[in-house]
């Protein structure tokens, strides 16, 4: 083991870094990467972060008013919470409103591939809420979360136009009563 | 001058054999470094830590105390599962529910006269760095990958450069199946488990719509059963993986689900090793890497033969059994942009006298540095952060106060991003001028 030491302390000479680091206190690599993350977030004027605990930026509110699209003028908000995992493990999503979209079921969950069987490390923040602006924009029927509101979009575009509004009203859509999201 | 000689140690019959390798020279033993007659005391006063009594575990402690090593030590916080008895040798029927470490501990200990088995029956993250520091080697024998980063990391931020003793080789041996492989890390040295995660690739996940609407195979009705109806009817508070009762309410709404979709195959078993996420464990395997990863522990000790992982060379062994036999071993190098190993905390000299505002100038004209919009946080507290604008707003009182109202403290890191060099992030360790 003296030999590897030695060799150690030469590869060290060669790097002449200095990087002598402390013992305590360290900055995880997680939460560099969460920073890196959120200082590079393009968020448009569609597009709010809320941070309940600023020193907490594993955990976040995302607010989401579409300017075009079916859902124009709705309010949609979800929760970020992100683990000491990421970026290896995706970033956890739910809608705080129980809205009618194909893609997203009345318990919030999210149904976005990225945010599941398509993550990888090299994607970030900026990708997943890209995503989740992309559902508002174009809410997808072959990929269905909530059957119903699916089988509605795919029967028949302009009823289900309607039951969006009635929905982000604060309406019923077949017995199901939505949050209203309007402003 | 190495000798040939053989020296015995205490009990010179049970290691009449094991002297003859570790005390002479072979044809590639490095004389430089190898002394055959102090191999037998070095490793009576060598400390070894195991962590993992499973599978992998009760092979390397048995295998450790057989090469020699007197001072083991050996975490896991799991206890005794019937079904852990196929295979982890050292458990009987009776020892049901008691804790791994302390059994395998007790039961190597009974069987190898003169080796002493420390047993710690908790989380590896519950040590600290003194207690990591006292070994010389760490085995890993571990199941998760998570807890491989932790161990991984806590070994990379340990290394003083004017510390000899806070060097530990770490070896790692991990099974899937019929696969394995085993690895020796230098820290900060070698390529480091972080630098080498994208080896791993994690299991394909099912689409969550899939799982929702068209299930086809048995597992999509028991994820959905997981994962959306456990949500929505909360049967218990929260979900316990290692009760029955917990699992059978998953089966039975599996089963029903499956039914509904004319899918044959939901047993209760597959539904616990689903939701448990459980990989078939074959005992043979974890054998063959436990037996490499302790050879690797026993040269590293004696320095008898070169082991896997010296610098610029070969570090991972690949065993794979699935397609007769195939083995092989390569070196993985050291990423340059690694989080753990790459990327080590710089000193920056600073007066506690400043305010964060003159820290993040300071940044600017830091020539290792350089930055322009410095955004910087603690592990603990976001001291400012330029975007996004709101939590640029709920940070940037900070800017006035000084680092000691901030209560930054000597030696503490602080990571900086900068959008302007997307590529980069910085971890600095403040040194108080």
């Amino acid at each position: 083991m003296l030999k590897i030491w030695s060799m150690k302390q030469q590869q060290q000479k060669a790097e002449n870094e200095g990087a002598a680091g402390s013992k305590k206190k360290k900055v995880t690599a997680a939460q560099l990467r969460v920073q890196k993350d959120l200082s590079e977030l393009s968020l448009g004027t569609t597009m709010r972060t809320e941070f309940p605990d600023p020193d907490n930026i594993l955990s976040f509110i995302l607010h989401i008013e579409p300017d075009e699209g079916m859902y124009k003028g709705g309010h949609f908000s979800f929760t970020f919470n992100l683990s000491s995992n990421y970026p290896h493990e995706p970033p956890k999503v739910l809608c705080q409103q129980k809205i009618y979209h194909p893609n997203i079921d009345l318990e919030g969950k999210v149904c976005l591939n990225i945010l599941r069987e398509d993550w990888k490390p090299v994607l970030n923040l900026n990708a997943v809420i890209v995503g989740l602006q992309f559902l508002f924009l174009e809410p997808n029927a072959s990929d269905p979360l909530n059957k119903e509101a699916a089988e509605d979009l795919r029967a028949y575009r302009e009823g289900f136009k309607r039951n969006v509004r009635a929905a982000m009203s604060g309406g019923s859509v077949k017995g199901v009563t939505f949050d209203r999201v309007l402003k | 001058m190495a000798s040939v000689e053989v020296y015995p140690s205490i009990e010179p019959l049970r290691w009449k054999y094991l002297d003859r390798i570790r005390t002479r020279p072979g044809p590639f033993t490095d004389l430089d470094v190898f002394e055959g007659s102090a191999v037998a005391q070095n490793m009576d006063n060598m400390k070894v830590l195991v962590i993992g009594a499973g599978g992998l575990g009760c092979e390397l402690l048995k295998n450790l105390a057989l090469s020699g090593f007197k001072n083991i030590h050996v975490i896991d916080m799991d206890t005794i599962d019937i079904s852990n008895l196929n295979r982890q040798f050292l458990f009987r029927k009776s020892d049901v529910g008691k804790f791994k470490a302390e059994v395998a501990a007790a039961f190597v200990e009974s069987r190898v006269k003169g080796v002493s088995i420390t047993p710690h029956k908790c989380k590896i993250q519950e040590f600290d760095e003194d207690f990591y520091m006292q070994f010389q080697i760490i085995v890993c024998g571990l199941d998760s990958i998570e807890a491989r980063r932790w161990i991984n990391a806590t070994l990379v931020d340990m290394v003083d450069e004017e510390n000899p003793e806070s060097f530990i080789p770490l070896i790692d041996g991990g099974t899937e199946g019929f696969q394995g492989q085993s690895r020796v890390i230098l820290p900060t040295m070698t390529a480091c488990i972080e630098c080498m995660l994208d080896m791993h690739v994690p299991r394909a996940q099912v689409p969550l719509c899939t799982i929702a609407t068209i299930p086809r195979q048995p597992e999509h009705c028991i994820e959905w059963a997981h994962q959306i109806a456990w949500d929505k009817e909360k049967p218990f508070p929260k979900l316990d993986k290692d009760d029955p009762e917990h699992i059978t309410w998953l089966y039975q709404k599996a089963l029903a689900r499956a039914e509904e979709f004319n899918i044959p195959g939901v047993t209760y078993s597959r539904t616990q090793g689903v939701v448990k996420n459980i990989i078939p464990a074959i005992a043979s395997t974890n054998a063959i890497i436990a037996a490499s990863c302790c050879n690797e522990a026993l040269k590293i000790a004696t320095n008898c033969a070169p082991f896997l992982g010296m610098p610029e060379q070969n570090n991972y062994m690949q065993y794979s059994g699935n397609d007769s036999i195939y083995t092989y071993t390569f070196q993985t190098e050291k990423k340059p942009d690694c989080p753990v190993c790459g990327n080590r905390a710089r000193d920056l000299d600073v007066n506690l006298g400043w305010t964060l505002k003159e820290l993040i100038e300071a940044l600017a004209v830091n020539p290792s540095a350089q930055l322009k919009k410095p955004s910087v946080r603690t592990e603990k507290k976001t001291l400012y952060m330029q975007s996004p604008p709101g939590l640029e707003e709920q940070t940037r009182p900070n800017m006035d106060k000084t680092l000691l109202e901030l209560g930054l403290e000597e030696g503490e890191q602080i990571g900086v991003t900068d959008p302007a060099f997307p590529s980069v992030s910085f971890k600095f360790a403040l040194r108080f001028k």
